[in-house]
């Protein structure tokens, strides 16, 4: 642990010499050494608790996804056991899996149906409706509770006996009662509602600033040239909303992925709601302190997500320079 | 709600009579949407406002007989409320502060002055936190456990204790630590959304006032971050929701209840102190009071920090 928390100290002398090197152009005379070294604070204090709290343990993490440490002691050559954590992930862990088989619908959920229930919001709402203000209120609600008081909402429409949804249905009376959380086949699902519930207000303001940037002149020209609303949208408003569709699939595959407290809240991510993050701090953490096999699942975790990460960086270079 | 989410651009006149019928049939397909979003948070408030006696005997979805305030009464006193509130305000606050004075350091370095790493740095910062958090934890928890942090006293409010930096040596179970990391992981998001902003500000400006002698703290406290208050009134809105409805961090880097957020002391409520599905409606709806205030009184603030980030540039 010792190396990765002293690599980023030297680390932070990079900035420092870049505003140094930069001084050499012209502009930059005006600068003065006390205002260079005020600079370097300036962003070097950041940098160094960015690197030693988010990137440092990110290096750890990998690391020690190599080691069977158990957290207690020095790590020593001893602990280093090769591919061991991950042949085991793969082949003997039997949570593995389905956790990454439940992360996988996550993101195919919110991606076919949250996302574009989202964007249908969006460009429904996107004109001269009256009440379109009030409305775009109310989908947006959600998103600004928390995840654990969106859990506690909906339990009270999906608890067996007392909730919403089988009493309306009829299935109290009947005896047929659905375990909506309970029952392994059916709770991601029902979680997944939740989820939606919060994600589509969130995809809809996304996409409404979008929308909005998108020159009406298009739309005109669409509609004299006779195209209908769906072909305009289609042929004509949805290539221009390119760089929002980007940050709307790279928002909605993160989501996906940092999917943690709707399960933990359900059932602590159990009985068909693993979750390859709930595995990782059951793992290391609040069950037991493999802390090496955990943070193989971690690896796996941050594989899966530098595919999204890279392309939102790659989008906002573009942006930012 | 004073404030509008979007306005829309308007069309001609002549065409919204023309499609007369398509509005109607929009309308009512809305309006059914609008019920089926509110349906959850209403059923919330009405078996919040129904009696434990009455629900019981007639069921939940039973016609009310009366309804009181008593379960938000009941739940306020006997779940300690106004202390996981403080609890919740001691980190949020300061979280919220210093990640926006980090984040404004950040950016105004990124895009006020060309050096070689700029770019890199700012998207270090952004890629940092796009990372699921759950990546960090393990090694993060651990150096919690092994960090020491001087004890300072505590700051005593009536029955409530908060301890100044740490009160077991530790980050760990601690409210600096959360701030701590609450302040790093946003500050990745407020540098990025913030430099979006700022460099719609020309550079100009900054060059002037250093010729005119000032110094490059100077023209950062008193000439951008003024030039930023849009941006800056934004981002504190949605941070301080991101932080207050916070629930992995807290979950993992605080162990001692009495030292909870809202968040996860009311998750640590459920079984013991929740008997019945009255009080958990009126426990949740408590819970996310604050923020449901702020979207209502600063949604336009709300929406812009949300959008800053992906459609500027």
């Amino acid at each position: 642990m010792n190396t990765t928390r002293t690599a980023p100290a030297s680390a932070i002398k990079a900035p420092e010499a870049g505003a140094l090197v930069a001084s050499r152009k012209r502009r930059y005379s005006l600068l003065t050494r006390h205002d260079k070294l005020l600079l370097a604070l300036m962003v070097g204090i950041p940098l160094v608790l960015d690197l030693v709290l988010i990137w440092g343990p990110t290096l750890a993490s990998i690391v020690l996804s190599f080691t069977n440490w158990d957290g207690i002691g020095d790590i020593t050559q001893k602990n280093f056991i090769g591919l061991k954590n991950y042949q085991f992930m793969f082949t003997g862990y039997t949570l593995f899996w389905p956790a990454f088989t439940h992360n996988v619908i996550w993101l195919l959920w919110l991606t076919f149906i949250a996302t574009p229930i989202g964007i249908l919001f969006a460009v429904l709402l996107d004109r001269d409706i009256r009440g379109s203000r009030i409305y775009q209120s109310v989908f947006f609600l959600p998103v600004v509770l928390a995840l654990v008081v969106v859990g506690f909402i909906w339990d009270l429409q999906y608890t067996p006996t007392d909730g919403f949804i089988n009493n309306a249905l009829g299935l109290v009376k009947s005896g047929h009662i659905i375990d909506w959380l309970g029952n392994p086949r059916i709770n991601l699902y029902a979680i997944l509602v939740a989820a939606s519930w919060r994600h589509i207000g969130y995809v809809m303001i996304l996409y409404l600033a979008g929308l909005k940037s998108v020159d009406p002149s298009l739309r005109e020209a669409a509609r004299v040239d006779g195209a209908t609303e769906v072909q305009t949208f289609f042929n004509v408003v949805l290539p221009v909303m390119a760089p929002i569709n980007v940050v709307i699939v790279v928002v909605t595959a993160i989501e996906s992925l940092r999917a943690f407290d709707l399960a933990f809240i359900t059932n602590q991510g159990k009985n068909g709601l693993e979750l390859l993050s709930i595995l990782i701090t059951n793992n290391s953490i609040s069950e037991a302190s493999l802390v090496g096999f955990g943070s193989a699942i971690a690896v796996v975790l941050l594989v899966i997500s530098l595919v999204p990460i890279v392309a939102f960086l790659s989008r906002a270079m573009r942006t930012l320079s | 709600m004073s404030t509008a989410v979007a306005t829309v651009p308007a069309r001609p006149r002549q065409r919204r009579r023309r499609v007369r019928p398509a509005r109607v049939i929009l309308h009512a397909f809305l309006i059914f949407m609008v019920i089926v979003w509110l349906f959850p948070l209403a059923w919330a408030v009405f078996t919040s406002l129904r009696t434990y006696g009455d629900t019981a005997l007639h069921g939940y979805v039973s016609w009310p007989n009366g309804l009181s305030l008593d379960n938000y009464k009941n739940f306020w006193v006997q779940a300690d409320l106004p202390y996981y509130y403080l609890n919740t305000l001691v980190i949020v606050v300061p979280g919220v502060i210093l990640t926006l004075l980090l984040a404004s350091m950040v950016a105004f370095c990124c895009t006020q002055f060309s050096w070689r790493f700029n770019l890199f740095v700012l998207l270090l910062f952004t890629a940092g936190n796009l990372l699921p958090a759950q990546v960090i934890i393990v090694p993060l928890y651990w150096m919690y456990l092994h960090t020491p942090v001087p004890m300072l006293g505590s700051i005593d409010i009536g029955n409530f204790s908060f301890a100044i930096f740490s009160d077991n040596n530790l980050l760990y179970d601690q409210y600096i630590g959360i701030i701590l990391i609450h302040v790093v992981f946003q500050t990745g998001f407020a540098a990025f959304v913030l430099s979006n902003y700022m460099k719609t500000i020309t550079k100009e400006i900054t060059e002037s006032a250093l010729v005119d002698g000032a110094n490059v703290f100077r023209i950062y406290w008193s000439v951008i971050l003024p030039l930023c208050r849009p941006a800056l009134a934004a981002m504190a809105t949605l941070l301080f929701t991101f932080i207050y409805n916070d629930f992995f961090w807290a979950l993992i880097l605080i162990s001692h209840g009495n030292k909870r957020p809202i968040t996860t002391a009311l998750n640590n409520m459920q079984g013991e102190f929740f008997v019945n599905n009255n009080l958990i409606a009126a426990g949740a709806l408590l819970a996310c009071l604050p923020p449901i205030i702020v979207y209502i009184l600063l949604q336009k603030q709300f929406v812009a920090g949300l959008t800053l980030g992906s459609t500027k540039g």
